[in-house]
C-alpha cells in the first residue's frame, strides 16, 4: 500500500489538472474507541474536489459517508481515536491543523448542513439572529450590516417576505423553510465548500425538488463547491456532476455521474443501480444484492464486497487499491477491465418511472 | 363533494374486498379549538388480490386512511365495508375475530417489535391472543410463517437487536401472516430499509401475494416503489384523492396537475441526456389541514388555477376507463406539463 502511493498521487494530480483542486483528501481514515477496542470506521479515502464542483458521496447506511463529511469539518465525536491521512484544503492540512486554525475555516470557508434542520437550529433564538451570528463571529461586522446581509441571504435562498421571517423562531417555519434557513446560515460567509449531509431526506419530494434546485443554483452563482452526501442515486444524478461511491468504509468508485450511471465499473455500483425500482420492469423481480455489509468488527481481507459479489474469483482476497481507470475514473476492483457491468439503462423501455421521461 | 357514492354494482361485489364510501376522519387539535380533517371525503374500492397503492406527501392523510381501513381509527363519517359487511356493526367478539383478517405493517420494525421478547415469542403472540389451536399447532404455524418470509429457524431464539433492518421487517411480516389475513395494509414498509435490501423485501411481498392470494394496500411517499408494486394507485393531497387509476396510466399520463408535479419532482437516477430538465417545481408547501383552501385544495400551488377552482370543489370524474380525477380542467387539450 505504501509503495503504490507515490504513483497514485501523480495520476491523481494529472486527472485533477495539477494543483487546481480546492480540496485533496488522501488516505483518510478514522478510528473510534469503543468498549470492544479500536474500530477503524473508514480507511484509504482518496478524492479531490475542484472549486465550484458538485460531488455526490453515495452509499448505504454505515458505509462511512457521513463520518467522512464530519472528518473534513473536524466535527468528531468524543470517542474519536485518531485520523489518518491528509485533507489538503487550499494549502492547509485540515487533518493536522490546530483547533484555532480549524475554527477560522469551519463556518467561514467550509460550511455544513444536515438532514434534520430542526435539531441544527436553536429553538430559543430567531432565525435572523442565528444566521447573523455566523457572520458576526467570522467577520466582526456591525449588527445593522449583518442584519442587512441576512435579509439579502434569506431572499437569495427563496424565503418569501424575509423582512417578516427574519424575526421568526424555528418552530414557526415549515420543514422546507427551515432547511432554507440552514442553507442561508451556511452560505452567508461565502464558503468555498458546502458539505450537505442528506439535506433533503426529511423533506417531501416536491420540496426536495425546490431545495436541490436551490443548492445547484447557489453553487453555480457563488462558485461554492458542493459535497452532497446521500443514499439517493436520483438526487445525485439531478444535482451533481461527479459521484463517489463508498462501501464498508472505503471509496470504491469515483466517476462522472453520467459515466457511473451508464457503465458502472464496480460490481457494487452496478448492483445498486439494478436494485432501483425506478429502473426495473414493473411487477418483475427486483434484482438485489445478496448478503449484508460486513461488520466493522470483522472486516474481510482484500475486497470488502467479495462475499456479496457475483464476480468474485480467486485473487479478490488481495488488497484492492483505487485504480486509475482512465477518463478521470477510478475504481477499487482489480477486474474492472474484464467485467462488463450493467448500469441504469438496462430495462429503460419497460421501467415505470424512466418510461415517463423517455417519451419524445 | 368530491366523493360521489356511486353504489356498488352487483357483479363487482365478489371482486371487492374493501369498499370505502365518503370516508372522513377528524382530529381535535390539542387546544380543542380546531378540527383537522385528516381524511375528508374519500371513496374507493380495493379489489381482491390486487395491490392498491396510495401515494402522497406528509400530511396528506395517507397513513390515517391506512389506520382507518383496519379500524385502528374510527371513521368520523362515511363507511368502510370489509367483504360487504360493516365490522363496526358486529358484536365486540365478532369484531375482534373479524379484524384478524385485516392486518397492518408499519415503517419501523424497531418500534413494532418488543426488544425484550425473542423473535419467536413475537411471532407467536398474535396466535396466543387469538387462542388459535394447541400450543404445538401455534408453534408450527409460527415456524411456518417464519419459513415463508425466509427467516432461518434459529432466528427465533434471537432478540430484535441481533437482527438487521431487513430481517426485522421480515419478522414483522411473518407476524402479520400467522393469522392468515386476507388483506395487509403496508404503511411505508420499505422506507427505513437500505436500497440493496429494499428489493428483497418488495420481492417477498410480491411472492407472498402470488402464493397466498393476499390483497395489499400499499401506502408510501416513494413513487418508484408504488409504480413497481401496485396495479392501481391513488394520489392523495390534503385529505382527498386527486387521482386514481391504473399505475401505468397514472405514471405515464398523469391527469391531475398535482400528480404531474409529483412525477416531475421525482429525482431520477438517469444520465443527463435522458433526463427531462423541464420540471414543474411547485411553489410553497402543503397548506395546513386545519384551514384548507376553498374549492380545489391544490389551487394555491397549481399553475393552472382559475377563479372556478376557488369557488367550487371539482367533481370526482372517471375521465378514462378506470381512471378517475378531481380537476375542473383535466380534460382540456394542452393541459399537460410539456
Amino acid at each position: 500500500m505504501q509503495t503504490a502511493e507515490p504513483a497514485q498521487r501523480r495520476s491523481d494530480a494529472a486527472a485533477a489538472g495539477g494543483s487546481s483542486a480546492l480540496m485533496s483528501v488522501r488516505g483518510l481514515g478514522i478510528r473510534f474507541k469503543t468498549s470492544h477496542g479500536i474500530w477503524q470506521a473508514t480507511r484509504k479515502i482518496d478524492f479531490d474536489i475542484a472549486p465550484g464542483e458538485r460531488v455526490g458521496i453515495v452509499g448505504e447506511s454505515g458505509c462511512g459517508k457521513t463520518i467522512t463529511g464530519l472528518s473534513i469539518a473536524r466535527l468528531l465525536p468524543n470517542n474519536f481515536a485518531g485520523l489518518d491521512g491528509s485533507i489538503l484544503f487550499d494549502g492547509v492540512d485540515l487533518a493536522t491543523c490546530s483547533v484555532r486554525e480549524m475554527r477560522a475555516i469551519r463556518g467561514r470557508r467550509i460550511a455544513m448542513i444536515f438532514q434534520e434542520p430542526m435539531s441544527a437550529l436553536d429553538p430559543v433564538f430567531t432565525v435572523g439572529h442565528q444566521i447573523a451570528e455566523t457572520l458576526r463571529v467570522h467577520t466582526g461586522i456591525a449588527k445593522e450590516e449583518a442584519r442587512a446581509k441576512t435579509l439579502d441571504m434569506l431572499r437569495r435562498v427563496g424565503i418569501a417576505s424575509p423582512e417578516r421571517r427574519i424575526d421568526d423562531y424555528p418552530h414557526q417555519l415549515s420543514g422546507g423553510m427551515r432547511q432554507r434557513v440552514m442553507i442561508a446560515a451556511a452560505l452567508i460567509c461565502g464558503p468555498q465548500l458546502l458539505i450537505a449531509d442528506e439535506p433533503t431526506t426529511a423533506l417531501d419530494v416536491t420540496v426536495q425538488a425546490q431545495i436541490l434546485q436551490l443548492l445547484r443554483d447557489l453553487s453555480a452563482t457563488s462558485n461554492t463547491a458542493l459535497m452532497l452526501i446521500t443514499h439517493d442515486l436520483g438526487v445525485v444524478a439531478e444535482t451533481c456532476t461527479r459521484m463517489i461511491t463508498m462501501y464498508a468504509g472505503e471509496v470504491i468508485e469515483d466517476a462522472a455521474v453520467d459515466d457511473a450511471l451508464v457503465r458502472p465499473l464496480h460490481p457494487y455500483t452496478s448492483g445498486l443501480l439494478r436494485s432501483l425500482p425506478h429502473l426495473s420492469p414493473r411487477g418483475g423481480k427486483l434484482p438485489s444484492i445478496p448478503g449484508r455489509v460486513p461488520s466493522i468488527l470483522d472486516m474481510p481481507n482484500g475486497c470488502r464486497f467479495k462475499a456479496r459479489c457475483p464476480h468474485a474469483v480467486a485473487g479478490c482476497e488481495a488488497e484492492q487499491e483505487l485504480c486509475d481507470a482512465g477518463g478521470g475514473r477510478k475504481v477499487r476492483c482489480w477486474r474492472f477491465r474484464e467485467l462488463e457491468l450493467p448500469g441504469a439503462l438496462q430495462h429503460l423501455g419497460s421501467a415505470p418511472i424512466a418510461a415517463m421521461v423517455s417519451r419524445p | 363533494m368530491i366523493a360521489q357514492a356511486t353504489g356498488i354494482p352487483k357483479d363487482a361485489l365478489d371482486n371487492t374486498i374493501v369498499s370505502v364510501r365518503d370516508l372522513e376522519v377528524q382530529f381535535q387539535t390539542t387546544d380543542r379549538r380546531a378540527t383537522v380533517k385528516a381524511v375528508d371525503g374519500v371513496s374507493f374500492d380495493v379489489r381482491r388480490g390486487e395491490t392498491f397503492g396510495i401515494i402522497g406527501e406528509s400530511g396528506s392523510g395517507k397513513t390515517t386512511i391506512g389506520r382507518a381501513l383496519v379500524f385502528l381509527l374510527k371513521p368520523s363519517a362515511g363507511a368502510i365495508l370489509h367483504d360487504g359487511i360493516d365490522p363496526l356493526a358486529l358484536p365486540r367478539k365478532g369484531f375482534q375475530n373479524h379484524r384478524r383478517d385485516y392486518q397492518i405493517i408499519f415503517q419501523d420494525p424497531n418500534a413494532a417489535l418488543n426488544p425484550r421478547m425473542t423473535i419467536l415469542a413475537s411471532v407467536l403472540e398474535p396466535l396466543e391472543l387469538a387462542r388459535a389451536g394447541t400450543r404445538a399447532e401455534r408453534l408450527a404455524r409460527a415456524r411456518e410463517a417464519m419459513d415463508r418470509v425466509g427467516l432461518p429457524q434459529e432466528t427465533g431464539e434471537r432478540y430484535p437487536h441481533q437482527l438487521s433492518g431487513g430481517q426485522k421487517q421480515r419478522v414483522v411480516i411473518a407476524r402479520a401472516l400467522t393469522l392468515r389475513p386476507k388483506l395487509i395494509v403496508c404503511d411505508e414498509v420499505v422506507a427505513a430499509l437500505d436500497m440493496s435490501i429494499r428489493g428483497d423485501v418488495l420481492n417477498l411481498f410480491a411472492e407472498l401475494q402470488r402464493d397466498l392470494g393476499l390483497t395489499y394496500v400499499f401506502i408510501t411517499h416513494d413513487l418508484a416503489v408504488v409504480s413497481h408494486i401496485s396495479e392501481r394507485v391513488a394520489v392523495m393531497y390534503l385529505g382527498r384523492f386527486v387521482e386514481l387509476g391504473p399505475t401505468d396510466k397514472v405514471s405515464e399520463r398523469p391527469l391531475h396537475p398535482y400528480t404531474q408535479a409529483l412525477m416531475s419532482a421525482e429525482p431520477r437516477p438517469l444520465p443527463s441526456s435522458m433526463r427531462d430538465d423541464h420540471r414543474i417545481v411547485l411553489q410553497g408547501e402543503i397548506p395546513s389541514p386545519i384551514d384548507p383552501p376553498s374549492g380545489c385544495r391544490f389551487r394555491t400551488r397549481c399553475q393552472y388555477a382559475q377563479a372556478l377552482c376557488a369557488a367550487r370543489a371539482p367533481d370526482w370524474r372517471e375521465l378514462m376507463p378506470d381512471h378517475w380525477v378531481a380537476c375542473h380542467f383535466a380534460d382540456r387539450p394542452n393541459f399537460s406539463p410539456n
